[in-house]
């Protein structure tokens, strides 16, 4: 009895020291900055740029803004554009992957990866510089007769949705083929021998059947477009400004700290709301396989 | 056997073209006497010249380095501890450190870039090289205790036991058995801390101060302000040198593959 209790406290100091430079420096540097956030949001600026004393709803209520309703509804209806077309691509091709014979499979998926293990704002100047007036699309589409000499490819809300699947897709792909390559594709078989139709077969089965990866691909996608910033600042113009835009506006422009908060604060719940949403997804489609199964038994 | 659809193929080929076309692009322009790259006006290595010259490039590139040098110890340090943490204890103190060290990767970089400059100016440290490596150590440490943690999940902790029955003290069980077995997971998120501190943008852009401007800072301003063919050039270089660590990644994980397939015969 003893023995025993020597080394459950020598147990809990083991996982105490191993623990605590973790847990320390993201309470510091993690936690406690996040909540800040939120605490901010109810300080007066300070005209220097910093953080004023006292308290105060002024902040709060600063963000009536009439534009701010617009740029917080173009926040999130561009991420949820850029969300489906990044899944309606990367589905595809996460199936098209797990179907090849593996020798050729890690290559294609090395393809994939490669170019997304280079610089973020290299790969955003890369499409900067196609899209320019000057640049070479242009010149090619004009070429053509498909637009007109005087259309602007760059600075608008199309260039930025562009971009933004551009650099999402990857990380749909990833999780997608994990799922895909777990399926078990004598199912869609089964299921076309059964007298589905290709498409029947793909969506009651295959959809089913990678589930959980399709709902971590949407938030691995969806998560990083709504707080995107740089893509819409470089590409983008003032109609296709979104929330990260006005958020380093009123830091670097108008070093107003408590109003870049409360924008955070609307950032952060405009994450969170389809999160929870996304959550309840898969906690339902597990019970309903559940109950399936149940029901065969 | 069914026959498969040409579709997803097709889609698969001209997305890789799709992903790749805007890189060949950038590279074939830095050759191009063309400012704005809309025509190939003849070959050219001036833009490589003027970077050469490019005083600013260079220091940018060494406060990156420097920065990410310190960032990568220190979460590797951290990052390692809070993996062997996972892995050994189970209970609800761990829940709450897997929650720790989990949200930070599915947060967007603004929030993470806000919050730590909200922080930095409410206790009044001034913005730096300490802000900067601070931010970095932060977002790295998630990412390299997933790496860690996956390496040992392969680990069998039973050698451990085995090492002790057998007579080793602590410190030789660690250093002889532990630390080879967890050192490939250790180099991989070291790696991985080490290319995230050098390339990243948006926390850095928040907690950057004067004289710590590193290199993807220099870049986004070169960006705004228009120096194209330069980016061209610096980006040339800068691909140059992923493509190669890839490469060199490539073989030696295959050079392992090989070796222990041998020790196994």
């Amino acid at each position: 009895m003893a023995k025993k209790h020597i080394f459950s406290k020598k147990r809990i100091f083991g996982e105490f020291s191993l623990s605590f430079p973790s847990m320390l420096w993201l309470i510091i540097f993690f936690l406690i900055p996040t909540l800040i956030i939120f605490a901010i949001a109810f300080k007066p600026a300070d005209p220097l740029g910093g953080i004023g004393s006292g308290w105060t709803f002024q902040t709060i209520l600063a963000l009536k803004n009439p534009n701010y309703p617009q740029i917080i509804w173009r926040t999130i209806w561009m991420s949820c554009v850029t969300t489906f077309f990044t899944l309606a691509l990367a589905i595809p091709i996460a199936y098209h992957i797990a179907r090849i014979p593996p020798g050729r499979r890690d290559f294609i998926l090395l393809l994939t990866i490669v170019p997304f293990w280079t610089s973020f704002l290299i790969r955003i100047f890369a499409w900067k510089a196609v899209l320019h007036p000057e640049g070479l699309l242009k010149h090619a589409l004009v070429y053509c007769h498909l637009i007109s000499p005087e259309t602007l490819l760059l600075y608008r809300p199309e260039a930025v949705l562009l971009v933004m699947i551009y650099t999402e897709l990857p990380f749909a792909i990833l999780p997608l083929y994990a799922a895909a390559e777990k399926f078990d594709f004598s199912l869609l078989e089964a299921a076309l021998d059964l007298g589905a139709s290709r498409l029947r077969a793909f969506f009651n089965v295959y959809i089913p059947g990678i589930w959980n990866g399709l709902l971590s691909a949407c938030l691995m996608v969806f998560i990083p477009s709504i707080g995107s910033y740089v893509i819409p600042d470089v590409v983008g113009g003032t109609d296709s400004m979104m929330l990260g835009n006005i958020i380093a506006q009123r830091i670097f422009v108008e070093r107003n700290l408590p109003h870049a908060s409360a924008l955070s604060t609307i950032l952060i719940l405009a994450m969170l709301i389809p999160l929870l949403f996304f959550l309840k997804g898969k906690k339902n489609k597990v019970g309903r396989i559940k109950k399936s199964t149940r029901g065969i038994e | 056997m069914i026959k498969k659809s040409k579709i997803p193929g097709i889609i698969t080929w001209l997305v890789l073209l799709f992903f790749y076309l805007p890189i060949i692009l950038l590279v074939v322009n830095s050759f191009n006497l063309s400012r704005t790259g809309g025509s190939w006006d003849g070959f050219t290595l001036k833009w490589y010249a003027k970077l050469w010259n490019a005083k600013y490039v260079w220091t940018a590139l060494k406060n990156t380095l420097f920065v990410a040098f310190f960032a990568t110890i220190i979460s590797t340090i951290i990052g390692t501890t809070a993996a062997f943490a996972l892995h050994l204890y189970k209970g609800k103190f761990q829940k709450t450190h897997y929650c720790l060290i989990y949200t930070p990767l599915v947060i967007p970089e603004i929030l993470l870039g806000i919050s730590l400059l909200l922080f930095f100016v409410s206790v009044k440290i001034d913005l730096g090289f300490t802000t900067m490596i601070i931010a970095h150590v932060t977002f790295c440490v998630s990412y390299v205790t997933m790496a860690v943690l996956s390496r040992l999940q392969d680990f069998d902790m039973t050698i451990l036991e085995a090492s002790r029955d057998l007579g080793a003290n602590t410190w030789q069980s660690t250093t002889h058995i532990l630390l080879p077995m967890v050192m490939p997971g250790m180099l991989a998120g070291a790696l991985l801390a080490m290319t995230l501190s050098v390339d990243d943008f948006v926390i850095s852009f928040f907690v950057a101060g004067p004289g710590s401007t590193t290199l993807p800072i220099q870049i986004y301003s070169m960006i705004k302000r228009g120096s194209m063919p330069l980016i061209n050039a610096l980006s040339t270089l800068l691909l140059s040198v992923t493509f190669l660590m890839i490469l060199v990644f490539q073989i030696l994980t295959k050079h392992k593959k090989k070796q222990s397939v041998l020790n196994v015969e």
